[in-house]
This record gives structure tokens, C-alpha cells and sequence, in this order.
């Protein structure tokens, strides 16, 4: 007769877990150890020399700044977007739909490529926006727009399943208590996305931040003005400054795991709340 | 409880079919959302996505196919193919035994460990590429013992391997677990009831629940390793011919000013991006259908 | 006449966390049996049933089917029949692959041939009066049929002993009431020993052979029901059972498919499990 090994009721899981432990630890928790352990070795001031240094300052800089502002121009039309997906129906909806993705599909180094010659003093938009003394490739203007490209399907998805559970009935209970479409918007809608909208803003600011392969063709790379900080993090590696490479790099993740953290409490306490 | 059921079901499914009953914004409101979300989407995404094509065949179809079958180009396709096959199988199986240890087990620090699973996806992929420097290249943990080997993993397939399994271990496991978790475990439990082995249990009951979601993370987590370029940027050191993936190759196109060969190549990306969202969008309108009919019968009980 | 074992429970303890879910539980159903254990939501009895299938783990206390002990089989090995209470069918199986399932998992260990399993499955559906329903997909059945699935897919496998969670309670009064008497029906003819869970106090006053009353995880009273109705052993039974005003004797178990049109509806409280 069988004796029972485990007390879970469903058979796999020392096997499953135990594959899923080794992999984590083989594929994710020792290179990030190995750049944790690099980082300590690097000693304080030499770490703060690195940290502070101007140029290194101007990038993280240019990359937290563009970041910001993209996440924010994307949370307004993103939510623009969201919302007419869900809430209108207008021929040729499907097609936007699959457009929003495109940018979660598509390469960075093609979408790099593409908006740059996009918005190139010779390019279709670029050529335009030139005699109005607007550039925008090769400077931070040019890679505000591309994470905005880089971060969009990230804020549309955050909020369109959010929009979409939402119950008809309290819209309509607030018009049959007499509020019009606005203040229907801003107190009873708004406050209910304002979750989903911070996790987009949220997303879109961390994946931003540490986006290369589109920003790196359009942002030009002038130290101390358009280069962004993954860059510097390639150019101190190629001159074998590794040091210097691994405490922008500690910077970088420590800014990461923070938003990632702050993303998965928030959802934590939000269920905790919800359950009672 | 039923009646109260169909009134719900009714309720949404009238807004779903018919937009707002009670509160349609008027036309002018509807009229201008719509504009500015589509001049938004044009601008920022479909003209960049033409650009891509008009400017692959600026300089004719001959020039288009000769800049493909470069053979510096056929040896970054291949090289891509190859990475992407063997970064997505690792990361299927990874995927598989993540969610189903989750999802159908009960243990403390599962929260602990579904945080560690997203981790890469929130690491810059510059990071990424850094740390398999850090711990193989020259001056890393093992290098000087690789070198004494005369094993290459830096500046060679094996990192850009390492570089692109980080980078989309987690795509496969962030689908399938809230799925699974929703269609929770009573079906497995039914099914050990009835004397099935464990093999048994996911062959034939939770894999069939899973498919189509299944499809829909293994063409994501294929895209995004085929389109990898910091993280593979950083580890592969760039050597024609060798090391070079497709992204890489189009860069290098496109440094040496060769723009229309560097957007042939980038417009197979490109195409595979819309087969891509073109599978996804069957999965979705495959698994709407099903719930849609569970939906619409549950409400007859 | 199947092979119906006994069930014997001694002194089951089971905590979630720091939750005393089952406390000191011990109870005997004799082979043939059809028990009801009765009591509000939180009273351990869904938990108690699951402990006899397996699916949860007792912390202390053993488990004997007759005189076998069950204690620590794993619950592929236990041999019951398990109706749970949303179902559980395999959604993407039809009716048919529903009840094989069972069969076909142990084809192997037990010989049987593709066309033996589908003859067999076939049988059960006339069993429970679905034929005619075999290639029907789960989500295309009614809430009573899918019940009555499950209980073919369970017997399937020839058990000795079948384990019903709530089997009713996502059904509407009318078909609720039906599919009860139903069971007792069948339960006289297969006679296999059987357990349900139910908060609803006439569905257990109606047909069980035995019921017990479960709160906060320990069993109030063990009895027919005429004795726990007439004789209960403490202020709890007689509060939970005594909202009942029309209690209608067991024994006097009309034909399943006809309601009698001179019934008094008592008034029921449906607790909410």
C-alpha cells in the first residue's frame, strides 16, 4: 500500500519546487548576488567618488528625468486610450488594440532605429518640427518620446482590465443621484483607477529608466548631456572600469527593486484591505 | 442567489454590447477621446512601424533580399534562432514547475518567491548583461579559471545564452500563475480521487485548462528573445560573423550608415512582431469565446 | 450489492494555522450506510469529509476503512468517491471522457480494454439518467445534470465508500429536492456506504440513515434522525434543528421525478456556507 511522503495532497511538489529553487538560484539570485558582492568589494568611497562623479550624476540624471516625464505624458493618453478601448466602439478598434501592443512586441533596437530616422532633422516628422526650431533627435527631448513609445502598452494594460471590471451599476447609481458626466469622472471613477494608473506610471518609470537598445540611437551620447545611464554603464566596461560600471549598475537595481517592491506591497495591502 | 446571478450577468453584458445605458458621454466628448487616442497611436507607433518598411526598400527589392542573405546576416539569424529556441525551452520548463508549485501547493514565502520570479523582469537589460560579465569575464569570479580551461562563456554563445534566459525566465511563469490560480485545484484533486498519477493529473487535466495561455507566453517570451539587445549587447562583445545577433547586426548596420540593409534586416523583426500579436490576438478571441459560453451557461442554472 | 466499507474515525484533530478546524473528532458509520454530517458553515464538517477522502491531513488521529488503516494512504490509493461541491468536471472533456477518467487512468493495473471502459462509462450514465448526453461538453449541462456526472464519474471506479460535499447546494429549491430523494433511492439500490455534507437541516432529516450534528469542529450528537429530532442532546442540536416547523418522517420517500402537490414547504433558513 502507497505510504504518503508528503503532507501536500497533489503529488510534484518536491520536484517542482525543488527544479524551480535550483534554476532560480543558477539563473537570477547568483549573477545578482555576484553583482552585490562586487558592489560591497568597491568600498564606500570609492562608491560614492563613482556615485557623485558629474558625469555619472548628468546621466542618472537624464535617465530618472526623461523616465518621469514619459511615465507621466503616457499615464494622460494612456488612460485616453484605455478608456476609448473599453468604453467606445468605433470600426477599426481591433487594429488599435494589437497597435497598443506593438511596442511590447516589437524590438528596441528596430524601434530605436525607426524613431530615429522618424524624428531626424530629415526625417517624415523631423522635417517638419525643424523649421519651428524644434529638434527632437539627439537631444532629451528625442528620448522622452521614445521611452514614452517604450512604456505605452505598459500604462494601457495597467488600466484597461481595471476600466473594464468596473461595475455599471455605481456609475449609474451616481447619474440617478444626480452627478454629471464630469464629476461622475473625478469622484467616482477616478479614485477607483487611481491604483492601476500609479502601478502603469510605475512600470513604465522602472522599465524606463533602464531602457538601452531604443534610447541609445536616438539620444545622440554626449557625455554630461544626452547620455543616458545604461551607456555609461557600457562605456566604463569597455575601458575596464569595472568598479565604476557595477555602482551605477547597484544604483540602477536598487531603484528597480524599490518600484518593484512598492508595486507588490501596495497590490498586498490593497487585497489585505479589500478581504475585510 | 441565481436570479441575483442573471441580473449581474445581464448588467455587464448589456455595457459590453450596447456601451453605457445610463451614462453615454455625449458625442462630442466621444468624438474627441477617440481623436486624440488615435493621432496618439499614429504618431508615437504606426508611422515609426511604416517608416521601418518604406525605409527596407528605399533602395530597391534586389538591395532588400541582398542585405538578408548577407551571409553576416544569415549567421545572426541563425545565431538568433538558436539562442531564442533554446532560452524559450529552458524557460518553459522553468515556467511550468514555477506555476505548479505555486499555484496548486500550499507553503509559506509564496509571495517571497513569486517577487524573486519577477526579478528579472525588472532589471535594465544593461544590468542584466552585466552581471554574467561580472561573474565570467576576464577579470570575474570564474574567469581566470575558465581561462585555464580555455572555456569561453563571455564574448561567446554561452553568455548570450545566460544574458537571454535572465532576461525572459519570467515571462512564462507571470502567465500561467494567475491563471492557475483562478481555475484553482479542485479538478486535480478530483482527478487523485480517481487514481491518477501526477503525470497522470497534468497531462490530461491541468495542461489542457492551460494551452492556449500557454501558446500566448511562449510567442511573448520567443519576441523578447529575439529582440534582446542591451543585455546581449553587453556580454557578446560584438564579433561579426559569431556573436552577433540579429538586433546586433542591424545596429552595426546602422552605425556604418548602411541604413536601408540595417532596416531589411529590422523589418524581419518587425514581421515577426506582427505574427506575434497576430497569434495573440486568436489565442484571445479562442479563449473569450470559451468564457463566453461558460458565462452564458452558467447563468441558465 | 457492492462492496461498502465501514468508517471509522478516532480522536481527529486538524488546525489551519492557529485555527482549530476539527477538534477530537470521533465517529463510526457502518458499511451500507448513507450519513449526513449537518451543521453551519465553519463547523468542520466539509473539512471532517475531506480528512476521510484525503485531501486534507489530519494532525492527530487515525482512519480505518473497515479494518484497514487509511491513515496516511494517499488519497489516489483510498479507493472513494468524491463529489465535490462545484463539481469539478473536467471542463474540457466530454460527459463520456468525464466518467472514463477514472477508468482509463488505471487501465493498466486493471486490464480493461477501450471498448470495456466506454461500455462501462456508458452504463453509469443510464445510472444516473443521463443517456443520450455523452458528447456533451460540462458547460453545455444544467446544474443538476453536471451534479449527476460527477456522481458517475465517482462511481466509476467502483468505490467503497462515496464522500458528497454540499452535492446540493448550488441547486434551486425545486431540483434540490428532487435530486435528494434521488439519492436515497439510489443509495437503496447500490448500497454503497455514503456520506454528505449539508447545512440544510430537512435534506438531512429527510433521507439519512444517520446524521451528525457538527459546531465549532466537535460533534454534537450522533442519531437517526428521529432521535436527534425528538431527542436532542444539546442546546445547539435543538436550536439548529428546531426551526423546522413541517417535519416530514423519513421513510415515506415519494418517486424522485414527481413533487407531491400536498407538501408544506417548511420554512427554511438557508445558512450561508
Amino acid at each position: 500500500m502507497f505510504k504518503r511522503k508528503s503532507k501536500h495532497v497533489l503529488p510534484g511538489f518536491k520536484t517542482t519546487m525543488g527544479f524551480t529553487l535550483f534554476y532560480l538560484l543558477l539563473i537570477v539570485i547568483v549573477p545578482l548576488l555576484g553583482l552585490g558582492i562586487k558592489a560591497s568589494t568597491i568600498g564606500w568611497t570609492k562608491f560614492c567618488e563613482t556615485a557623485i562623479s558629474h558625469r555619472v550624476m548628468a546621466s542618472l540624471r537624464l535617465s530618472f528625468g526623461a523616465s518621469l516625464m514619459a511615465a507621466t505624458i503616457n499615464v494622460f493618453f494612456g488612460l485616453v486610450v484605455a478608456w476609448v478601448l473599453v468604453r467606445y466602439r468605433f470600426p477599426g478598434k481591433r487594429i488599435v488594440d494589437a497597435l497598443v501592443d506593438i511596442p511590447f512586441a516589437l524590438p528596441t533596437a528596430v524601434a530605436g532605429i525607426a524613431l530615429t530616422a522618424l524624428y531626424s532633422s530629415k526625417g517624415w516628422i523631423g522635417a517638419w518640427l525643424s523649421p519651428l526650431g524644434i529638434k527632437v533627435a539627439y537631444t532629451p527631448l528625442g528620448i522622452t518620446v521614445v521611452l514614452s513609445f517604450v512604456g505605452l502598452p505598459l500604462v494601457v494594460r495597467s488600466i484597461q482590465p481595471v476600466l473594464q471590471e468596473f461595475d455599471p451599476e455605481v456609475e449609474e447609481a451616481a447619474a440617478l443621484l444626480g452627478a454629471h458626466r464630469g464629476q461622475s469622472f473625478l469622484r467616482v471613477l477616478l479614485p477607483e483607477l487611481t491604483p492601476a494608473i500609479l502601478t502603469g506610471f510605475a512600470l513604465s518609470m522602472a522599465r524606463a529608466v533602464g531602457e538601452y537598445g531604443s534610447v541609445v540611437f536616438i539620444s545622440g551620447n554626449l557625455p554630461m548631456r544626452t547620455e543616458i545611464a545604461p551607456l555609461l554603464i557600457i562605456t566604463k566596461l569597455e575601458q575596464y572600469d569595472y568598479a565604476g560600471a557595477t555602482a551605477i549598475a547597484a544604483i540602477m537595481l536598487l531603484f528597480s527593486f524599490s518600484i518593484l517592491l512598492s508595486i507588490n506591497l501596495s497590490q498586498h495591502w490593497r487585497r489585505r484591505a479589500l478581504a475585510h | 442567489m441565481n436570479a441575483v446571478a442573471t441580473t449581474e450577468l445581464s448588467n455587464k453584458a448589456l455595457t459590453a454590447r450596447f456601451g453605457r445605458v445610463v451614462q453615454r458621454d455625449p458625442l462630442w466628448v466621444r468624438a474627441g477621446l477617440i481623436c486624440i487616442a488615435l493621432v496618439y497611436l499614429f504618431v508615437l507607433v504606426f508611422l515609426p512601424l511604416v517608416l521601418v518598411f518604406v525605409a527596407a526598400m528605399a533602395k530597391g527589392v534586389a538591395a532588400y533580399w541582398s542585405a538578408i542573405v548577407d551571409p553576416a546576416a544569415l549567421d545572426a539569424i541563425k545565431l538568433t534562432l538558436f539562442i531564442s529556441f533554446a532560452s524559450v525551452s529552458l524557460n518553459l520548463i522553468f515556467g511550468l514547475a514555477a506555476a505548479w508549485s505555486i499555484t496548486k501547493f500550499h507553503f509559506r514565502g509564496k509571495g517571497l518567491l513569486i517577487t524573486l520570479i519577477d526579478l528579472p523582469f525588472s532589471v535594465s537589460p544593461v544590468v542584466s548583461g552585466l552581471i554574467f560579465v561580472l561573474l565570467f569575464g576576464a577579470q570575474g569570479w570564474f574567469g581566470p579559471w575558465l581561462y585555464a580551461h580555455d572555456i569561453k562563456i563571455v564574448f561567446a554563445w554561452p553568455a548570450i545564452l545566460l544574458a537571454t534566459t535572465f532576461v525572459t525566465s519570467p515571462f512564462v511563469a507571470r502567465e500561467l500563475i494567475p491563471l492557475m490560480q483562478a481555475q484553482g485545484c479542485d479538478e486535480e484533486q478530483a482527478a487523485i480521487t480517481l487514481g491518477a498519477s501526477g503525470w497522470q493529473i497534468f497531462r490530461h487535466v491541468t495542461f489542457p485548462n492551460i494551452r492556449w495561455a500557454l501558446v500566448y507566453a511562449l510567442i511573448l517570451c520567443n519576441a523578447r528573445a529575439m529582440g534582446e539587445f542591451g543585455a546581449v549587447s553587453v556580454v557578446s562583445g560584438h564579433i561579426r560573423g559569431q556573436t552577433n545577433t540579429i538586433p546586433l547586426h542591424v545596429e552595426e548596420l546602422y552605425n556604418e550608415y548602411s541604413s536601408a540593409a540595417a532596416f531589411s534586416v529590422a523589418s524581419l523583426l518587425a514581421l515577426f512582431a506582427f505574427a506575434t500579436l497576430g497569434i495573440k490576438i486568436l489565442v484571445e478571441s479562442h479563449t473569450a469565446r470559451n468564457t463566453r459560453i461558460d458565462n452564458t451557461f452558467r447563468s441558465l442554472e | 450489492m457492492r462492496n461498502a466499507a465501514s468508517i471509522k474515525l478516532t480522536s481527529i484533530h486538524k488546525r489551519f494555522g492557529s485555527f482549530p478546524a476539527l477538534n477530537d473528532v470521533t465517529l463510526n458509520i457502518q458499511p451500507g450506510q448513507l450519513a449526513a454530517i449537518l451543521g453551519p458553515s465553519g463547523s468542520g464538517k466539509t473539512t471532517l469529509l475531506r480528512i476521510i477522502a484525503g485531501l486534507e491531513t489530519q494532525n492527530a488521529g487515525s482512519l480505518h476503512f473497515d479494518s484497514e488503516d487509511m491513515t496516511r494512504t494517499s488519497p489516489r490509493d483510498r479507493h472513494v468517491g468524491f463529489v465535490f461541491q462545484h463539481y469539478a468536471l473536467f471542463r474540457h472533456m466530454t460527459v463520456l471522457e468525464n466518467i472514463a477518467f477514472g477508468l482509463k487512468v488505471r487501465r493498466r493495473k486493471q486490464g480493461l480494454s477501450k471498448k470495456e471502459i466506454r461500455d462501462r462509462a456508458l452504463r453509469l450514465l443510464n445510472i444516473v439518467r443521463l443517456e443520450g448526453l455523452e458528447n456533451r461538453m460540462p458547460q453545455e449541462l444544467s446544474g443538476g445534470q453536471r451534479q449527476r456526472v460527477a456522481l458517475a464519474r465517482a462511481l466509476a471506479i467502483e468505490p467503497r465508500v462515496l464522500l458528497l460535499d454540499e452535492p446540493f447546494g448550488a441547486l434551486d429549491a425545486k431540483v434540490r429536492k428532487e435530486l435528494r430523494r434521488w439519492l436515497r433511492l439510489f443509495h437503496n439500490e447500490m448500497g454503497i456506504t455514503t456520506v454528505f455534507v449539508t447545512h440544510d437541516q430537512d435534506e438531512a432529516l429527510e433521507i439519512a440513515d444517520q446524521i451528525v450534528v457538527m459546531n465549532h469542529g466537535r460533534i454534537e450528537q450522533v442519531g437517526a434522525p428521529t432521535e436527534v429530532f425528538e431527542r436532542p442532546a444539546t442546546p445547539f442540536v435543538q436550536e439548529f434543528l428546531g426551526i423546522c416547523e413541517n417535519f416530514q418522517k423519513p421513510g415515506i420517500l415519494p418517486d424522485p421525478v414527481e413533487v407531491p402537490d400536498q407538501m408544506e414547504l417548511p420554512g427554511v433558513v438557508e445558512a450561508r456556507a
